[in-house]
């Protein structure tokens, strides 16, 4: 014990964090020198592998929190969720800078990446989503800004700021909306290559509603963690009616991939003894426990309960997304893909720089204010937080 | 009128003349290595491959509405209206879309280059475009791969067929897959036992995404209005409550 005081003292995670950086960092070094082909196993007949299916597809999707909860308390006008907004605008707004810095890796030629904003083709999908990404990225950093202009107490920006609040909103949805389903009209071009048990010409509306679960779902997430991270009281109130509304979506999220595989008559495809099928009940199965589970009120009325059910669908998400974008997508591409050691270690930078970067924001600006303000607890918690911090509390 | 080219592999001897003549019209290397690759590759735009006996030709189909063209979000992939389907690598990011949606497979790209570009067969567009014949066909000693106007080939293959109805498969491939492609195959087998993917629906493949991306302006504008409705309700009822507590006020 006395001897590893000597060194700085390193918490579990804050190793973890150091040791997924170093990889990166070295991961990315490979990327730059080496191209595609000596940080990746994508080939020819495979040639979008996890930075797509995970660090794109899915940052994206768990991004979703930030426009239903900006609908939810700015348009719908529900107040109570006011104390969970900035978190969701912090993680969506994280969410697409990851995504974007994912997309630096994973294009051939990265500093093209403004040509589809000059060179337009309005029929393809890569099209919509390239400027979908842009006009959101941009809005979501203006529905920020008054984060950062309140930390440092500018006013007069402040008040334009609450102008174009409504209209940012408004167009921050239909920019989702329209993102969220892009990303799976971007599969439909593929009917002969994704397997039946997911290729629909229903995946653009898959996809969005999967996204509303995907972001209901990191909100409770991280509402948890937030909770116990800042010694925050958790509104169990709010959670809870999340749990129950989740429930909700997730049935028709459900229902609808059921009547989706009845009528197109992929239900067959649930007996052959393939890796397609285990995987998608793999799937299926995390999107339909925490289902029944968040009907039941001894589950949302307890937090733990209630932050199970949420990762056990952020699993789901992320395992659909998988499934679309590596499962289902190898036996028509005849090839096999299982990502090299250095995509993994990308996707793990991002994830890792996401938790830092969200860490450091809360720390330093006021994300989590109304909390604060709300109750006595959390704020007294929340002060000798900061005070512990190089900021000076106001 | 739209150029095509029709390769029969009952005609072929699988000399590989066609790869050779093709990799040097695109000034890229070719020896004996590259000559026993039985792929596509980005240093290979053509390829005989051997099924027994058998042999089959791969190359660009240069669709007559093409997949590619349509997924390109900078628009470097371009149809000609003589047939051939060409590539801007000036305009390319390098999202391999093209790659993922070709239903042939077709499109590559130099994965171990650190600047990327895509490599496919254009069908010689520069030759074509001076009213010469492709290089491959150009190299064909046995007229396997013949170069002509879409509509003539077609005539031809079906003439082909019906003189020698025994010799082989009553299908030309090209005349409906995926809406039609300006490369036409006849074989004696089945396609799908010469490694062409047989089963590709007739309707051109742009159309799945473009219904998808017709509803935008809808989506767009139902979703403003809806929205903008519901912020005018939801906030007018606390107006008119605020107003109403005022008058109350006012009146007591």
């Amino acid at each position: 014990m006395t001897q590893v005081r000597r060194w700085p003292r390193l918490t579990f995670w804050q190793a973890v964090f150091f040791l997924i950086v170093a990889a990166g960092l070295y991961a990315t070094y490979v990327r730059i020198v080496y191209g595609l082909g000596g940080a990746t196993h994508l080939n020819d007949q495979f040639p979008w592998g996890i930075w797509i299916g995970f660090d794109i597809l899915c940052g994206v999707g768990l991004a979703a929190g930030g426009f239903t909860l900006a609908a939810t308390v700015h348009i719908f006008n529900i107040e109570r969720y006011k104390p969970i907004l900035r978190p969701a605008i912090l993680t969506a707004f994280l969410g697409y800078l990851l995504v974007i810095l994912a997309l630096m890796y994973d294009l051939g030629r990265p500093y093209r990446v403004w040509h589809p904003l000059v060179m337009w083709n309005p029929h393809s999908v890569m099209f919509e989503v390239g400027w979908c990404v842009t006009l959101y990225t941009t809005v979501l950093a203006l529905e920020f800004a008054p984060i950062v202009l309140e930390r440092f107490h500018l006013v007069r920006a402040l008040k334009v700021m609450r102008i174009v609040l409504i209209p940012l909103v408004i167009l921050g949805v239909i920019l989702s909306t329209l993102h969220q389903s892009s990303l799976g009209s971007l599969y439909l071009i593929v009917p002969e290559k994704l397997y039946p048990l997911w290729y629909t010409s229903l995946l653009p509306v898959f996809f969005f509603i999967s996204a509303l679960c995907a972001g209901l779902a990191m909100t409770i997430f991280e509402s948890w963690h937030s909770s116990r991270a800042f010694g925050k009281q958790l509104e169990l109130s709010l959670i809870s009616s999340m749990g129950r509304l989740l429930a909700v979506l997730l049935s028709v999220y459900m229902t609808m991939r059921f009547l989706d595989l009845l009528h197109r008559g992929a239900l067959v495809l649930l007996t052959p003894r393939r890796p397609e099928t285990y995987l998608f009940l793999l799937e299926i199965a995390l999107f339909v426990v925490p289902m029944v589970l968040l009907f039941r009120r001894k589950v949302y009325t307890s937090a733990p309960a209630l932050y199970g059910c949420a990762v056990m669908v952020l699993f789901g998400f992320v395992a659909n997304r998988l499934n679309i974008t590596v499962t289902g997508m190898e036996a028509g591409s005849g090839t096999s893909y299982f990502p090299k050691w250095t995509e993994i270690a990308v996707t793990l930078f991002i994830v890792a720089l996401g938790f830092a970067i969200f860490r450091f924001a809360v720390k330093y600006l006021p994300i989590f204010e109304d909390v604060a303000e709300a109750g006595h607890r959390g704020r007294a918690r929340l002060s000798t937080k900061r005070a512990g911090s190089m900021v000076p509390a106001d | 009128m739209p150029k095509g080219l029709l390769y029969d592999s009952t005609m072929c001897i699988g000399c590989r003349l066609c790869e050779k003549g093709c990799a040097e019209h695109h000034k890229m290397p070719y020896d004996e290595v590259i000559a026993s690759e039985e792929k596509l590759s980005a240093h290979k735009l053509t390829a005989i491959t051997t099924h027994g006996d058998k042999f089959m030709r791969r190359l660009c189909m240069n669709c007559l509405d093409p997949t590619c063209v349509s997924v390109c979000p900078v628009a470097a992939l371009q149809k000609s209206t003589n047939g051939p389907v060409t590539y801007d690598a000036s305009r390319c990011m390098g999202c391999r879309y093209c790659m993922f949606a070709c239903p042939f497979q077709v499109p590559t790209y130099q994965w171990n280059s650190r600047l990327p570009v895509v490599k496919k067969c254009d069908m010689c567009a520069d030759r074509v475009a001076a009213g010469l014949q492709t290089a491959c066909a150009e190299a064909c000693p046995t007229g396997a791969t013949k170069f002509g106007e879409r509509e003539d080939l077609i005539a031809e293959a079906r003439q082909r067929i019906a003189s020698n109805p025994g010799q082989y498969n009553q299908h030309i491939y090209g005349i409906e897959e995926v809406g039609g492609t300006s490369v036409l195959l006849l074989a004696a087998a089945p396609f799908d036992q010469l490694g062409v993917r047989a089963s590709l629906p007739i309707t051109p493949m742009p159309l799945l995404t473009w219904r998808a991306l017709s509803e935008i302006p809808s989506i767009v504008t139902v979703c403003g209005m809806l929205l903008g409705g519901i912020w005018w309700l939801s906030h007018r009822r606390e107006e008119v409550q605020a107003a109403e507590r005022k008058e109350r006020e006012e009146k007591s």
